[in-house]
């Protein structure tokens, strides 16, 4: 059997809508095989992993409060990917966006004013974009590949946490344990309402996903985006600034990374960990792409993730399943997307065996 | 001199894996495809591979499950990039994620055991020879296996008409194709080269290096490989220099926190990171310009027309 592509004319539209539908299911698909070889009862599992957290308000609030730094994130990312900027140093930029608002949190520690918060916030979109810049910098100056310097910047933020949570930032009454003082109320995320954890920061992540939207679809500047991701070539004609959209992309993604790391230590968090992310930052490139690199569609991709994390979380109680299930069901699901997503742009014909034509000849 | 041989014997140990990988990459690339999931492809050898030597009771199986691992993650990536035409730093990177979520579920039966480590003498003969004997002899097997490997590839890759085929679809697949070759399947035998080599630089990890299963063992050392193939300009020979200055680098980390030098561990811990970067920083800046053996498609999607 072999598989041939045809290219398409122009991108099929409804495709662009159907192939993440058909990504899903075919991922539901795979789980149910993956989870009868784990001698699970298929059906039960998937219900616990993606229906049962939706039945439940506490649990739905919780899907918010995931979902809200993987929508942050999964937006600059989108404007990453579609001006070919590949920055997978998004984990780095949330937890450095997370600590530089944390030293401002501690630093005005026990001292109350509506200012804290704000320039909190304020601190962390410049911890994230600062870090966010390396990367671009580099990119823009030298060429060096911005995914291998992005990536490896997340190994040395991490390790920067882990030490400052051991060390400057411990709270020194708190018995040795890695953890800061807990942040005072005029540091914390407001709620959104009673019986949950849902913050502020979820919307943090609406206004950005709406602002980003109108910035992309009725701009010059959203015009540059996707013509310097689609045609090189055809941008540096037009004038446009190429090492302007590396650094545009990786500042706006680094900000929006940090803005979500400081939402989350100052929200559902609340004091600094040696850890404060379980990989928010690499399941946002999932959800950019799921959202089909559309800021209103990542919406519904980072809610659909959200959901990964709970049910994974409740499979794990109530069926033993092991947490790395979660990670299993994200991957395949962004191989599946990608294969999904040939179908926009080629139609695809399946030939059978021993129709192997000669090579070469001209088309 | 016995504390600077072991040092020296660690450091063989600590850049195998990172030879072994890179050398894979390095083929892959040189096809023109390039394939971000190193990462994920060692983890499941490392995975595969551990659990292979504790069912079988064999470390030489358990070498060759981490293999066929490490080569089946890359047949699905071979798949997407070659056939479906997908992005392959996307697909590179769904691999790595798909990696190691795949590999924590082989891996979690066996997580707390650990194999009994034995050296495995080789050159047992040299050992009377002073000085170089004990070095001879302590490098393992895997090791010598990884130089032999790196002869092979680079007189592969220079020497024979395979290896002119498999540089020229990676320069220009679109002429490779008109003069008929079949781009898609040299690219595919590249992937699998690839992924097999990840694999057993996985397995040689958990079986040999730690000797245990840890999820998400292998650190980074999967990227770290990746910039080594940057750093070596895809010039086989220069991976040795390459994986060796971060063998070094990782090892001498560990002496220095050992020392008790005032310096934070965490930090210590980010040095093979940071140094990474600053190669990587040092080799763009010169090579602006004049990227001579970057293979000229890297990366860049082939769909052969009728």
């Amino acid at each position: 059997m072999r598989i041939e592509l045809e290219a398409r004319g122009q991108p099929s539209v409804l495709m662009t809508w159907l192939s993440p539908v058909i990504a899903i299911a075919l991922t539901l698909l795979f789980g149910v095989v993956m989870f009868a070889l784990m001698g699970q009862d298929p059906i039960n599992a998937l219900y616990i992993y993606f229906v049962q957290p939706l039945t439940d308000a506490y649990q739905i609030q919780e899907l918010i409060v995931i979902a809200t730094p993987l929508i942050l994130i999964g937006i600059g990312l989108s404007i990453c990917f579609l001006s070919n900027n590949w920055n997978i140093g998004a984990e780095g930029q949330f937890v450095m966006g997370g600590v530089a608002g944390s030293w401002v949190a501690l630093t005005f520690h026990g001292v109350d004013g509506w200012w804290i918060l704000p320039l909190m916030m304020v601190a962390g979109i410049i911890g994230g974009l600062l870090w966010a810049l390396i990367p671009a910098f580099f990119k823009a100056r030298y060429n060096t590949s911005e995914i291998l310097t992005s990536l490896m910047l997340t190994y040395v933020a991490l390790q920067f946490l882990d030490f400052l949570a051991r060390g400057p930032f411990r709270d020194p009454d708190g018995y040795n344990f890695p953890e800061s003082k807990i942040f005072s109320p005029s540091a914390t995320m407001p709620l959104l309402s009673d019986g949950g954890r849902m913050h502020l920061g979820a919307i943090f992540a609406v206004i950005a996903a709406i602002v980003v939207a109108i910035m992309l679809w009725r701009t010059i500047k959203g015009f540059e985006v996707k013509i310097s991701g689609e045609a090189p070539r055809a941008a540096r004609f037009a004038g446009f600034n190429e090492k302007g959209m590396v650094y545009f992309s990786f500042l706006l993604s680094g900000g929006l990374a940090g803005l979500a790391g400081i939402s989350e230590v100052a929200g559902p968090i609340g004091q600094v960990l040696p850890v404060i992310s379980p990989g928010y930052g690499f399941t946002a490139i999932i959800v950019a792409f799921l959202g089909r690199l559309n800021p209103i569609g990542v919406i519904f991709a980072g809610l659909l993730l959200a959901l990964t994390y709970i049910g994974g979380e409740n499979a794990q109680i109530m069926l033993q399943i092991p947490g790395d299930a979660t990670s299993v069901f994200q991957g395949i699901l962004l191989f599946l997307i990608l294969a999904c997503d040939t179908l926009v742009r080629y139609k695809i014909k399946i030939t059978g065996f021993g129709t192997r034509k000669t090579a070469g000849g001209e088309g | 001199m016995e504390t600077f041989i072991a040092i020296l014997l660690t450091i063989v140990s600590a850049s195998t894996p990172l030879l072994l990988a890179a050398m894979g990459e390095l083929v892959v690339e040189r096809s023109g495809v390039l394939n971000l999931g190193i990462e994920g492809m060692m983890i499941i050898g490392a995975a595969c591979g551990f659990a292979g030597a504790i069912m079988s009771g064999s470390v030489l199986i358990g070498f060759l499950t981490g293999i066929v691992g490490g080569a089946i993650l890359s047949y699905f990536f071979a798949v997407l990039v070659l056939n479906f035409a997908t992005n392959q730093v996307a697909t590179g990177l769904a691999l790595t994620l798909a990696g190691l979520g795949i590999s924590g579920l082989i891996g979690k039966p066996f997580a707390g055991i650990t194999i009994q480590r034995e050296p495995i003498e080789f050159l047992s003969f040299v050992n009377d020879i002073p000085v170089v004997g004990p070095i001879l002899n302590g490098i393992d097997a895997v090791a010598w296996f990884g130089f032999a490997l790196l002869l092979a590839v680079a007189w592969f890759l220079n020497r024979t008409r395979a290896g002119l085929i498999l540089r020229a679809v990676g320069d220009n697949p679109v002429s490779a194709h008109t003069l008929g070759y079949n781009v898609l399947r040299v690219r595919l035998y590249a992937i699998l080269f690839g992924g097999a080599c990840a694999g057993l630089a996985g397995a040689y990890l958990s079986i040999y290096y730690t000797p245990f299963w840890a999820r998400e063992m292998t650190a980074g050392r999967g990227w770290i490989a990746l910039a080594l193939v940057v750093f070596a300009s895809w010039l086989p020979y220069r991976l040795l220099i390459g994986a060796y200055l971060f063998g070094a680098v990782t090892i001498l980390q560990f002496h220095a926190q050992g020392a008790q030098i005032n310096i934070p561990q965490q930090f210590m811990a980010s040095l093979p990171y940071l140094a990474t970067i600053v190669v990587l920083i040092v080799i763009s800046a010169r090579q602006t310009g004049r990227k001579i053996h970057t293979p000229a498609s890297l990366g860049r999607i082939f769909v052969p027309d009728r």
